[in-house]
């Protein structure tokens, strides 16, 4: 009989191997279902996950993409460490894009310093956002999910009022959008003719700073020890508000700072499509790259493909481009049930009598 | 305010709360059984999407509610699948849940976008719908309206007066207790998940094919979300999910009463209205902790696999 | 007649052997004790018997028939009744409710006639029960009889206790003792699991010893002697119970002025006018029955619950009652907690990552970021210095038994060289080799001129340690007074809440 036992010890081995399983069975899924649909399976596969990488435009889109995924997952990493679980990092985007946004079209003009300062008032809102949710979390024992949910729900409708109301760009011929920004708050370019802009080595740089945050310092480990064990924190001492203000303000200002990054790069304005449901996407990520800032990098980079997928299957063989959604949920699941197998394994049990 | 626009706002209030009762019903007993599944809005999309495609392909708007809750139990069975049988996180799973809903739905539905479809019609009550003000929101609904009371009572007196439902809070405070004296916990927590998926897929049938007949992505707009916030704003008391989901109805159509007030505002700043109304209740309820407490199912969120 | 007889039983889980082979045999009318010191298997093989686990190999012969329990139902059906260690009762439910629910539905039905049914049972046993409680306001004790009655409800023919006495004041074990050789007298079959062999020798007829899962021994308690018993259970190469001089403290260290502290959990004790000092150089110990303060008392000492007002606790005459536990550890706190995995320890990390635990002040972390290579010799000295069985320092908490991760947890705070020690419950569920180590590096840390403060349901451990000894009831806190002018009867009369003012006039003789 096939039989579920706990193991002694969690599998390092299945530690690694479980997104990499959860990988192959998506793609296999995948495969299955384009064939159901009519469509060659390899082919298809082909255009979803290799036609789009496969020049040089191609690659720096990924990188494009993998900007703000990579941004967001990184703080919502020290969340999720944390076992806060920030699902708000959609809302501090948009928040982030919102104010950095505003600082660049209204605030006057500063010349090179006008793109700091803009970043900055991004990050601020993102930060101010996710502070909210902080405060709902530490003084009214509000529980963040449903918070950070609402939060999300609360800035996508305040971009609409603001791009259908005040910010609406008089001469857009009542688009809901604002102007463009003006040039010197543009993040500039890494390569002439490509979209792929400096934020991409800031998003690089978030991710290394994080990751020494995480590994080597002690307010690291104690955001693990949070996560895992909430009363063995509260037992050595360590401060759970003061970590869920840390770990929510850090992700809050990452998010906000993807979120002016993709307006002040290859947006360019603000409008209701900027967030793009890159900080849900950034959850799976987190949770495929194994709360490990290189798995992140990889995860974000695979999440980033399966947006430019889900376009270059609308455009070449006309199916939804909501495959993306349903590419990603799936990916999300497979990991969830091979994770079982880190802490469990497979046994065929049969009678057996031990002998003395 | 003239009795008519008082008589709508009563109407539309208790249209607006019904598939937030539907879904925090099922949550809630789910959540009775402690089991805590995050991914209701998953579940709704994809029960507004099978509806709505069954009843245009079909023509038979029964067969698409069935098809609503039949797609809801589906992805409950998933979720517990995946949450019970193989003991994953529920949070992380309720969350992938969603994320998975909504792009299968909007995936399968992305060609019902826009298609027009005649809604169930309302079941009028004569002589008592012409009752003034409260007549026409009480004996004018359809019958799904009608249906959320029945299932509201029913789920009260499951609770109230029955041995199952005295299984169910057994095995959300103790399941190890609960498997110790013999019960079957696995099997309780499949039941409960299974009838709040069945209960989301048809509040998704009710959005799609009675409330506003027709499909668009992402068209139960965080219902979801609020239904779980409103079954912590009951203190997973049965009772208190009417009163909940109707408040929050009426949060949700305050643009009425406002255009009938003869204000001007924006409607966006007015569709955030719901949603800031959810955190002020959860906000409120931080004084409540010490009594939330002896209510909220011990072992909610935390799997449970018999060692045999 | 034989009620029950097994023969070779045995289960293994991953890892280990829980019982191997294991044959017992119970008369009818016979109160049997099953021996064994903790992880010997007894607990599995209760549960073999009552259906919750299913045996690898072995059967079972009920009353001549041989069985196969398919589960609880089956088992009560059978006439099997089980009263769990850690009870199988639902707090936010009534007592009534509680035994509707381990009952088949025809006697569930009629609430009333139930009801009538439980008062009349809990009387003719001597176990009152108000039906209409909720469980979660009933001591452990009436928790305990609840748990009983719904056994005896049923037309029990075959009682099963684990370890019944550890959760009960003396008084309350004498109470028990009555209602089961009542039963037995009716020719119900009773199984007490122990490992304290007093009790056995005073009430069983019959006993059998498990160690590491095998049947080391069968006998009539009646005319054996202890040592041998003792013997059985624990292998003639452990020393066994050892004497340990008393010692007197000097300056106190930790002093509780009126703690008091209301709780707004509906399942927690609020703690009233609690006055206790602790003095370097001894070991005060506090017994009482679970859920009657310990944890609210350990948390306020801890820092983990802050209290009104900074004096009610000071160490070394610093008010600390408002300082969390990291102040309170750079002030010489060492602290044990009763909850070895999930809150001494993490149970997914390794032993390094949990030595940094409370060890993070003590040199390992530099400008905020971590030194991993002093961790490392930080938790090696720990493993090292108390002997701690494990693969390696960063094997995870979970992976040692639990005596090697309490002599891991103790090992890190007393190579802090704490002033104060507080430890609860240090030597519960450890199997006796370890026990032995954590009891003589208590009283070495004691010798040293540490202050210690043992709060356990132990009764025996405290008498054997605690060099000055108390006891808590609902939140109120007993006088202290050396060990040796306590009497057992004294003890139980505090622990059931009866503190005569009389005593306190002994207390400020002494202090």
């Amino acid at each position: 009989m096939l039989k579920i036992e706990k193991r002694a010890v969690d599998s390092r081995w299945m530690q690694l191997g479980s997104p990499l399983i959860a990988t192959v069975l998506t793609l296999i899924t995948g495969a299955v279902l384009f064939a159901a649909l009519g469509h060659d399976p390899f082919n298809a596969l082909y255009t979803f996950f290799v036609l789009p990488v496969s020049d040089l435009y191609g690659v720096t889109e990924l990188g494009l993409k993998v900007t703000p995924l990579l941004l967001c997952a990184m703080g919502l990493m020290l969340c999720y460490q944390a076992k806060v679980w920030n699902i708000g990092a959609e809302g501090q985007f948009v928040i982030g894009a919102l104010g950095g946004g505003i600082a660049a079209l209204y605030l006057p003009s500063l010349g090179a310093a006008s793109l700091w300062v803009t970043l900055l008032f991004g990050i601020l809102a993102g930060m101010a956002w996710s502070a909210l949710a902080a405060l709902l979390k530490t003084r009214f024992a509000a529980n963040e999910i449903l918070t950070t949910i609402m939060l999300n729900y609360i800035a996508l409708n305040l971009m609409l009022y603001a791009v259908h109301g005040p910010l609406k760009d008089p001469s857009g011929f009542n688009f809901p959008e604002s102007a463009m920004l003006p040039a010197n708050t543009m993040l500039s370019t890494l390569i002439d003719g490509y979209r792929l802009h400096v934020g991409f080595l800031i998003a690089l740089l978030a991710m290394v700073s994080v990751w020494v945050v995480s590994a080597r310092s002690m307010i690291g480990f104690q955001i693990k020890v949070l996560g895992e064990d909430e009363r063995a924190a509260a037992f050595a001492g360590f401060s759970t508000n003061k970590l869920v203000w840390y770990v929510l303000l850090i992700s809050g200002g990452l998010a906000g700072l993807a979120g002016i990054a993709e307006v002040a790069g290859p947006v360019g304005q603000l409008n209701p499509y900027v967030a793009a449901g890159y900080g849900y996407s950034a959850i799976i990520v987190v949770f495929l790259g194994r709360m490990n800032p290189v798995g992140i990098l990889i995860a974000s980079a695979l999440l980033a493909l399966t947006y430019m997928g889900g376009e270059m299957a609308q455009m070449q063989l006309g199916l939804p481009k909501s495959l993306t959604g349903l590419f990603q949920g799936m990916l999300l699941f497979f990991l969830l049930a091979c994770d079982l197998f880190i802490s469990y394994r497979v046994t065929w049990s049969q009678m057996k009598r031990v002998e003395v | 305010m003239d009795i008519d626009l008082i008589a709508n706002i009563l109407f539309a209030t208790l249209r607006t709360g019904t598939p937030l009762i539907l879904i925090a019903l099922g949550e809630l007993v789910a959540e009775k059984a402690g089991v805590l599944n995050l991914g209701q809005e998953g579940m709704v999309l994809m029960g507004a999407v099978s509806g709505f495609i069954v009843a245009t392909v079909t023509g038979s708007l029964t067969l698409g509610v069935f098809a609503a809750i039949a797609a809801g139990l589906l992805m409950s069975l998933l979720f517990g699948v995946l949450a019970i049988s193989l003991v994953s996180n529920q949070v992380a799973t309720g969350l992938a849940l969603t994320i998975f809903g909504t792009g299968l739905s909007a995936f399968v539905g992305a060609s019902y976008v826009g298609q027009g479809i005649e809604g169930i019609t309302p079941w009028i009550v004569p002589v008592l719908s012409d009752i003034p003000l409260v007549g026409k929101a009480l004996f004018a609904q359809d019958p799904l309206v009608y249906l959320s009371w029945v299932l509201f009572i029913g789920v009260y007196l499951f609770f109230k007066k029955s041995r199952g439902g005295l299984v169910v809070r057994a095995v959300g405070e103790n399941p190890e207790a609960a498997n110790a004296v013999g019960m079957k916990v696995t099997r309780v927590r499949y039941a409960a998940v299974l009838f709040g998926g069945a209960m989301s897929g048809l509040a998704g049938g009710y959005l799609s094919l009675a409330y506003t007949p027709l499909w668009t992505e992402g068209m139960s707009a965080g219902r979801g979300w609020i239904a779980l916030a409103l079954v912590v704003f009951a203190s997973w008391k049965v009772s208190r999910v009417m009163l909940g989901a109707y408040l929050f109805g009426a949060a949700s159509i305050m643009h009425l009463v406002l255009q009938g007030l003869g204000f001007e505002v924006s409607p966006n700043l007015l569709a955030m209205l719901p949603y800031v109304a959810t955190i002020l209740v959860l906000m409120i309820l931080a004084n409540d902790a010490a009594k939330a407490k002896l209510n909220t199912p011990l072992s909610l969120g935390q799997p449970y696999r018999p060692q045999v | 007649m034989y009620q029950i007889q097994l023969d070779s039983i045995t289960k293994a889980y991953p890892g280990c052997v829980a019982n191997n082979a294991v044959s017992l045999s119970v008369r009818e009318g016979e109160i049997h004790a099953l021996l064994g010191e903790n992880g010997a298997g007894k607990s599995t093989l209760m549960k073999i018997i009552y259906g919750v686990v299913a045996p690898d190999a072995g059967t079972m012969i009920w009353r001549g028939q041989p069985v196969t329990v398919k589960g609880p139902n089956h088992a009560r059906a059978l006439g099997i009744g089980m009263v769990f260690q850690h009870f199988s009762l639902f707090e936010t439910l009534t007592v009534l409710e509680n035994i509707a629910l381990s009952l088949p539905k025809s006697f569930s039905k009629d609430k009333d006639a139930l009801k009538q049914k439980i008062l009349d049972v809990s009387a003719k046993y001597g176990m009152l029960l108000d039906p209409d409680r909720y469980v979660h306001s009933l001591s452990i004790g009436e928790q305990q009889r609840v748990e009983i009655v719904r056994c005896l409800l049923q037309d029990v023919k075959l009682l099963i206790l684990d370890e019944p006495t550890s959760v009960l004041t003396p008084q309350e074990v004498k109470v028990l003792f009555n209602t089961l050789q009542t039963l037995a007298s009716e020719g119900c079959s009773i199984l007490f699991i122990s490992h304290k062999l007093d009790e056995v020798k005073s009430i069983c007829t019959a006993a059998t010893v498990l160690r590491g899962g095998v049947v080391t021994g069968a006998f009539d308690p009646r005319v054996t002697t202890v040592d041998e018993m003792a013997v059985a259970m624990v292998g003639a190469d452990t020393p066994l119970d050892q004497h340990y001089p008393r010692a007197t403290g000097q300056e106190v260290f930790l002093s509780l002025a009126n703690l008091s502290c209301t709780t707004y959990d509906p399942f927690g004790v609020s703690l009233s006018n609690l006055n206790c000092q602790v003095k370097a150089g001894e070991i005060v110990g506090i017994a009482g029955v679970a859920g009657n303060g310990q944890e609210e008392l350990l948390s306020l000492i801890s820092g983990e619950t802050l209290a009104d007002d900074a004096s009610m606790v000071c160490f070394d005459g610093h008010p600390v009652a408002k300082s969390g536990p990291g102040e309170r550890r750079s002030l010489g706190l060492g602290f044990v907690p009763e909850e070895r995995l999930g809150r001494g320890a993490v149970p997914d990390m390794s032993l390094a990552d949990n030595a940094l635990l409370t060890a993070s002040a003590k040199g390992l972390v530099t400008n905020g970021l971590v030194d991993n290579k002093a961790v490392k010799v930080f938790a090696k000295k720990v493993v090292d210095s108390f002997n701690v069985k494990t693969a390696s320092i960063l094997s995870q908490a979970k992976s040692l038994s639990g005596g090697n991760l309490q002599k891991f947890i103790i090992g890190r705070e007393i190579l802090q060289a704490p002033k104060l020690l507080v430890c609860s419950h240090p030597t519960w569920g450890v199997d006796i080799g370890a026990a032995i180590q954590i009891r003589h590096s208590l009283i070495a840390l004691r010798d040293q001129g540490c202050a210690v403060l043992i709060v356990s349901e132990d009764i025996d451990e405290l008498y054997a340690l605690c060099d000055r000894i108390g006891a808590i009831c609902d939140g109120k806190l007993s006088p202290i007074r050396n060990t040796d002018e306590v009497s057992l009867t004294q003890l139980g009369k505090w622990m059931a809440g009866e503190m005569t003012p009389s005593n306190e006039v002994v207390e400020t003789a002494h202090a």
